[in-house]
């Protein structure tokens, strides 16, 4: 049995230099190409003008007002969807129900649908032609081209990172551990904090993480229900359309490169999370003989 | 402290997975549920547990009616086949959880705490892990260790289910005869869930065989030996017989042979 894999290794052809060159060269190239060089890009653009300029326009009122905005978009909606997203989960993954699987798609719906048409269906719901609408300007609330909008369809199309991250996760971890709790005495929040929750934290944050940056950048749904109003209803994926369209190629540059380097924070965040994963499983993972 | 199941039934859907089974457990029994997979064994040990609701039937623990209470509030100590410990937890938290889990009248100080667990430790003989991950143990230990925290919280009885079902022969026989030591000095109320004849027959004060959701026969290891009631109990017990026959022949090994004689 071990010696097989070993074997196997050895003894597999080796594919020609030519051929393992050429890969290379090729995956070097198409990353270059289609990432790294946009990506660099953006930053040369930004400070095309100078850093006077870049600050000029990171600094510009309707920009800060759109980080802002955007900032408390996610500040809701992924704390929301962290809690919805447990809550899916946990349903999902620890029982046993009727019209659970309709529940796993219903998850997935935001990613299935096209966030301009997410978007609509606020419109349509909330909007003044809607079905809330006359009620909702009846009692002098705005939803559609106003912030709460916003938050709503950044909420909708995030929904699924969280739960998606987490419902492998605890259906692999299974209920024994929750049930030993509840047998030991502990209550059910007890067991969720003390016991569910300590198992899925990797996942959970690397699912926040995810949900944090699709928020952040999130265009289509917010442009169709945010009514682009500067300084009040745009988030910082807006303002970059507004600022090109304005021939401002250094201000929508500039404004971009502040969400690449979130981006970039991102990616390192969740490079740091996986290596935290495995490390601490690893800690845990040297076996003891008897 | 005693258990009871009265008339207990449950279904899965169209499976049944109990029917109408009755049984009783005096205070400082052990007794073995033994039956093939499927016969419902695990399924009544949960519900004992209070970890399954019965569509029919009464629990009684201590003469008590305990039908409609929550596991939490039974007191059972439970072990569960593949340990389910706390992989987060250190050995010595694990067996701290129930007492750490309780109200703060009722939760030991902290000094009680690691005294309670410090003794567990030494009675299962795992004194030197106390500060290891459970995947840093082997099986045995790690069964040991879910041994010991059922029973920091001083279970009224224990229910240990498939204990040794996933551990090696050898370390199967010598885990199944200290249960046997550690429930002669603990007297605590026991039910055993096994489809290994042999572990049956050995550890229980009685043994109850199991089959299709009904209990066949219950009596001391000996009685249903020797006096099987049904066709089924016979053949079931028979297998022992039969299995230890073949390892003598084949091996001739001093061990097989004197587990032979004994059933036979």
């Amino acid at each position: 049995m071990t010696a097989a894999p070993a074997a196997a290794v050895i003894s597999r052809p080796r594919d020609p230099v030519i051929v393992q060159s050429g890969l290379t060269v090729l995956a070097l190239l198409s990353l270059g190409l289609f990432i790294v060089f946009p990506v660099a890009a953006v930053f040369v653009q930004a400070f095309a003008k100078g850093w006077p300029a870049y600050l000029k326009a990171v600094e510009d009122p309707n920009t800060l007002a759109a980080a802002k905005l955007s900032l408390l978009a996610v500040g809701i909606s992924v704390p929301l969807n962290a809690v919805f997203g447990v809550a899916a989960a946990w349903a999902i993954a620890k029982f046993r129900f009727r019209g659970r699987s309709v529940l796993v798609s219903l998850i997935d719906i935001p990613f299935g649908v096209s966030p301009v048409i997410s978007g609509l269906i606020f419109v349509l719901v909330f909007g003044t032609r809607g079905w809330f609408g006359p009620w909702l300007a009846a009692h002098d609330i705005r939803v559609i081209f106003a912030v709460p909008g916003i938050i709503l369809a950044t909420t909708f199309v995030t929904f699924p990172f969280v739960a998606r991250e987490l419902i492998p996760l605890m259906q692999s971890q299974g209920t024994d551990e929750e049930e030993a709790a509840l047998v030991l005495g502990a209550s059910g929040w007890q067991m969720f904090f003390r016991v569910t929750l300590p198992n899925i934290r990797w996942g959970l944050l690397y699912g926040v993480v995810l949900c944090t940056a699709r928020a952040l950048g999130e265009f289509g749904a917010v442009s169709v229900v945010s009514g682009h109003i500067r300084g009040q209803t745009n988030t910082l994926p807006l303002h970059v359309e507004i600022l090109y369209n304005d021939y401002n190629y250094s201000g929508a540059f500039a404004v971009a490169s502040l969400l690449s380097m979130f981006a970039v924070l991102t990616l390192a965040l969740k490079k740091f999370l996986e290596w935290k994963a495995t490390w601490s499983d690893q800690r845990k993972g040297q076996v003891v003989s008897e | 402290m005693s258990i009871e199941a009265a008339r207990i039934s449950k279904r899965f859907g169209a499976y049944e997975a109990l029917r109408e089974v009755s049984i009783r457990i005096e205070d400082g029994e052990l007794v073995a549920l033994l039956g093939p997979s499927g016969s419902g064994k695990t399924t009544l040990l949960r519900i004992i547990a209070g970890l399954e609701l019965p569509d029919s039937g009464t629990i009684r623990l201590n003469e008590e009616d305990a039908t409609q209470h929550t596991a939490r509030d039974r007191k059972v100590g439970f072990v569960f086949q593949h340990y389910a410990l706390f992989r987060h937890l250190t050995v010595f938290e694990n067996i701290a959880f129930g007492l750490r889990v309780r109200p703060k009248a009722t939760r030991p100080a902290e000094k009680e705490i690691l005294e309670r667990v410090r003794s567990l430790l030494d009675l299962v003989q795992l004194d030197w892990l106390g500060d290891r991950y459970p995947s840093q143990l082997s099986g045995g230990q790690r069964q040991r260790v879910a041994l010991a925290r059922a029973l920091a919280v001083e279970p009224r009885v224990l229910l240990l289910d498939e204990p040794f079902g996933a551990l090696d022969v050898k370390v199967r026989k010598e885990l199944r005869r200290w249960l046997r030591r550690l429930h002669d000095e603990l007297r605590v109320a026991t039910v055993l869930v096994t489809h290994d004849q042999e572990e049956a027959l050995e550890v229980s004060d009685r043994v109850a065989i199991m089959n299709q959701g009904r209990i066949e026969q219950a009596g001391a290891p000996g009685e249903v030996y020797a006096n099987p009631a049904s066709s089924f109990v016979a053949e079931f017990l028979a297998d022992v017989n039969l299995f230890h026959g073949r390892t003598a022949i084949q091996n001739r090994t001093a061990a097989a042979v004197s587990a032979f004689t004994k059933h036979s």
